[in-house]
């Protein structure tokens, strides 16, 4: 089984923090931050705006001001802000939890989708669903929390077992063959209920649109608390990407560390998944393509997330909305054709090992 | 290595084989150990066969379904029973079995990798696709154009992983991460198919996408044995070739083998043997992943033997099609998830605990 071996990005990592003036990257940062919170601004309208019946600006923002039962107000705050706001909470929660990973795991492939979290969530929910007959946000997020825990908690479990630098494909192996395992069990439960199959075949696809407000209600204050976590780690991910020796001789303390992310990641996947159902990509795409433009700071690269991920699964959504009329394509289903390319592109720089 | 003498001047044999000799063709190195793997999983399997024979839902005692089977006694519903329902449906799980197992391992020893199966390079995800446009799209729903849909399905996406992956030299790493990808993108384009299509019809594809032998009779058998019984003699004829493939490239054209010729040979029989079995069964998972490994394993090779292979895919899933038929009885599971399951967490323990055993010097591919 030797052939799973990657190079460590690590090496590029140190390289790039001495070559690069850190002033330079913070003016970068704040720039892409302001334009990112613009177009975020920009989607979030734009969500409202646009669907099977198009609204103007002004007849948003009439709808938005007004509240006053007109058919505007109705569309714009009944049902198309849940899912707008839902596109932001989600997105924000699995482009933070991407980072969280990669700095975690020091490995630049990890995702909550790809490593089986999401899978594990899903798991659990439809098993509390069929044995117990739990149902409603509220039970299903504090399932989808633990089957969220457990997963992240057992391919942790597999990448902290091999020190090796070598084991990125071997993760990504780990969380498809859990992904498999569990998604055939999960079908199996699904297979007993045709009430239970009809709902979860909506919901496995991961979707933002009518989930309601109730689910959004629910998972906030989980998302909140997962993103101060996150963002309360960012300095001791830094020295984390130097080495588990380096960050301790540099006053980290490994066992805080690695609680306070694994805690954060299990919040924000968790809250995500139980809302939204699976969805892939967004935690691969973000934190790469933020790494592109301003480096490898983790704090930058967290806040900044918080702006991209809202960015990207709103306009997933917008696009699934756009492209497929009648109809509408799900948030992810579009994700994983925006990522999975992304993954590829990924796979074929690596050196070949 | 047979012709090596020692020093005692006696000819040299590996310890742990006999040497046959055959009076025309020289001689025929066999792994001892191996032969008794495969006579005994070969009579576990033909044992769990019998049992998924004679015992089922329907009432009627073993004896008595002995009795059917054997001397064509009993009423025409329990000749329907035995002979039109159970045995076409055991005969299939053996076959295809056999068929996933031999296949794996001949997909293993070419690309000299444990995980060179039709799962990791998305030829099950890719087959599902191409069954279930079929199945939700096309107007036609024969075992025929549905079979057609997934092998060309398969087809198309273990050729796209293998050309994105082809780039700058074959690894095993971009194989299995471009087939994650790949699958990734297929598996949601399966989900929003399933969830587009009436109630009705998303059940019947979604017991028909995890792979299933429910509803199995002779008709779709026939094609299954013809390719059976021609590619499965022929994989093994063609073992002697991978061996001396597995010894690298240089070595065995050194040894004089056109390398090409036997690479083609060996993955148009394997993928002869994977569409067949996808297209009788659907997509069934893992097993071509688990069988090759587990069976060397077992009987401690030093290479992925197909035969042991073939015999261990042969009982791997007649167990696991029994499993499917009993565990929630009177629901059957589609043999397919009870196969992912179990082999997706096989595959999970192997990635944990294969520290050891990548220490441990041996010829294993990869």
């Amino acid at each position: 089984m030797s052939p799973l071996s990657l190079t460590s990005s690590r090496e590029h990592v140190v390289e790039d923090r001495h070559r690069e003036a850190p002033r330079r990257r913070r003016g970068v940062a704040a720039g892409v931050f302001l334009l990112g919170a613009g177009i975020v601004v920009l989607l979030f309208f734009l969500s409202l705006a646009i669907g099977s019946k198009p609204l103007s600006f002004p007849d948003v923002w009439h709808g938005l001001t007004t509240m006053d039962g007109s058919r505007e107000s109705i569309i714009v705050w009944q049902l198309r802000m849940p899912r707008t706001v839902l596109a932001v909470l989600v997105g924000a929660a699995l482009a933070v939890a991407g980072v969280m990973m990669q700095a975690l795991t020091r490995n630049p492939l990890a995702e909550p989708g790809l490593l089986g979290v999401n899978s594990g969530a899903a798991f659990v929910v439809v098993l509390s669903i069929t044995v117990l007959g739990a149902t409603g946000i509220g039970t299903n997020l504090w399932f989808a929390f633990l089957g969220s825990a457990l997963a992240a908690g057992f391919v942790y479990g597999i990448s902290i077992r091999r020190t090796h630098a070598s084991d990125h494909a071997r993760l990504v192996l780990a969380g498809a063959a859990l992904t498999a395992c569990l998604g055939s069990l999960t079908g199996i439960m699904t297979m007993f209920n045709t009430e239970v199959f009809s709902s979860y075949r909506f919901w496995v696809i991961g979707s933002v649109a009518e989930r309601g407000t109730e689910p959004l209600v629910a998972i906030t204050p989980f998302v909140l608390v997962g993103l101060v976590l996150a963002l309360a780690c960012g300095p001791m991910l830094n020295a984390l990407a130097l080495g588990d020796e380096q960050a301790t001789s540099l006053g980290v303390r490994l066992a805080v560390i690695r609680g306070l992310a694994f805690a954060s990641i299990t919040l924000l996947c968790g809250a995500a998944t139980a809302a939204a159902g699976p969805i892939a990509f967004v935690g691969l795409v973000v934190p790469h393509a933020l790494r592109l433009v301003v480096g490898v700071e983790q704090r930058v690269l967290l806040s900044l997330s918080l702006i991209a991920g809202p960015a990207l699964v709103l306009a997933a959504d917008i696009i699934g909305r756009i492209v497929a009329p009648p109809g509408e394509l799900e948030v992810g289903l579009v994700t994983a054709f925006i990522g999975a390319p992304v993954l590829l592109a990924l796979i074929m720089r690596r050196r070949s090992s | 290595m047979s012709t090596t003498r020692t020093r005692a001047g006696a000819r040299y044999l590996p310890p742990g084989y006999w040497c046959v000799r055959l009076p025309r063709f020289g001689s025929l190195l066999l792994h001892r150990r191996t032969l008794a793997v495969v006579a005994g999983l070969s009579v576990v399997a033909l044992l769990v066969a019998a049992l998924t024979v004679v015992t089922g839902a329907y009432h009627l005692t073993p004896v008595e379904a002995l009795r059917t089977l054997v001397l064509g006694t009993g009423s025409d519903l329990d000749r329907f029973i035995v002979l039109d329902q159970r045995l076409p449906r055991v005969l299939a799980a053996l076959l295809v079995g056999a068929a996933l197992g031999a296949a794996g391992a001949i997909f293993q020893s070419v690309s000299r990798n444990p995980l060179g199966s039709p799962d990791i390079i998305g030829f099950t995800t890719g087959a599902a696709t191409g069954g279930l446009l079929i199945i939700l799209l096309g107007g036609s729903v024969t075992s025929m154009t549905i079979g057609a849909g997934t092998i060309v399905g398969g087809a198309i996406t273990a050729l796209a992983v293998v050309l994105i992956s082809l780039r700058r030299g074959l690894s095993g790493d971009r194989l299995v991460l471009g087939g994650i990808a790949i699958s990734a993108i297929l598996a949601s384009v399966n989900d929003y198919l399933l969830s587009r299509s009436a109630i009705e019809e998303a059940e019947v594809a979604k017991a028909w996408q995890h792979g299933s032998l429910n509803a199995i009779s002779w008709q779709p058998l026939l094609p299954l044995v013809l390719v059976a019984a021609i590619a499965i003699p022929a994989s093994l004829l063609h073992v002697r070739n991978l061996r001396i493939l597995e010894l690298g490239d240089d070595t065995a054209a050194g040894v004089g083998l056109g390398l090409t010729r036997t690479r083609v040979t060996a993955l148009t029989i394997g993928v002869a043997l994977t569409a067949i079995a996808v297209a009788t069964a659907g997509p069934i998972g893992f097993l071509a992943l688990a069988a090759p490994q587990l069976a060397r394993r077992l009987s401690r090779s030093p290479g992925v033997s197909v035969l042991a292979s073939t015999a261990m895919g042969a009982l791997l899933l007649i167990i696991a099609d029994l499993a499917a038929q009993r565990v929630l009885s009177p629901f059957q599971i589609p043999v397919g998830l009870v196969t992912a399951a179990v082999g997706g967490a096989y595959l999970i323990w192997l990635l944990v605990f294969s520290r050891q055993q990548s220490a441990r010097p041996s010829r294993s591919p990869g």
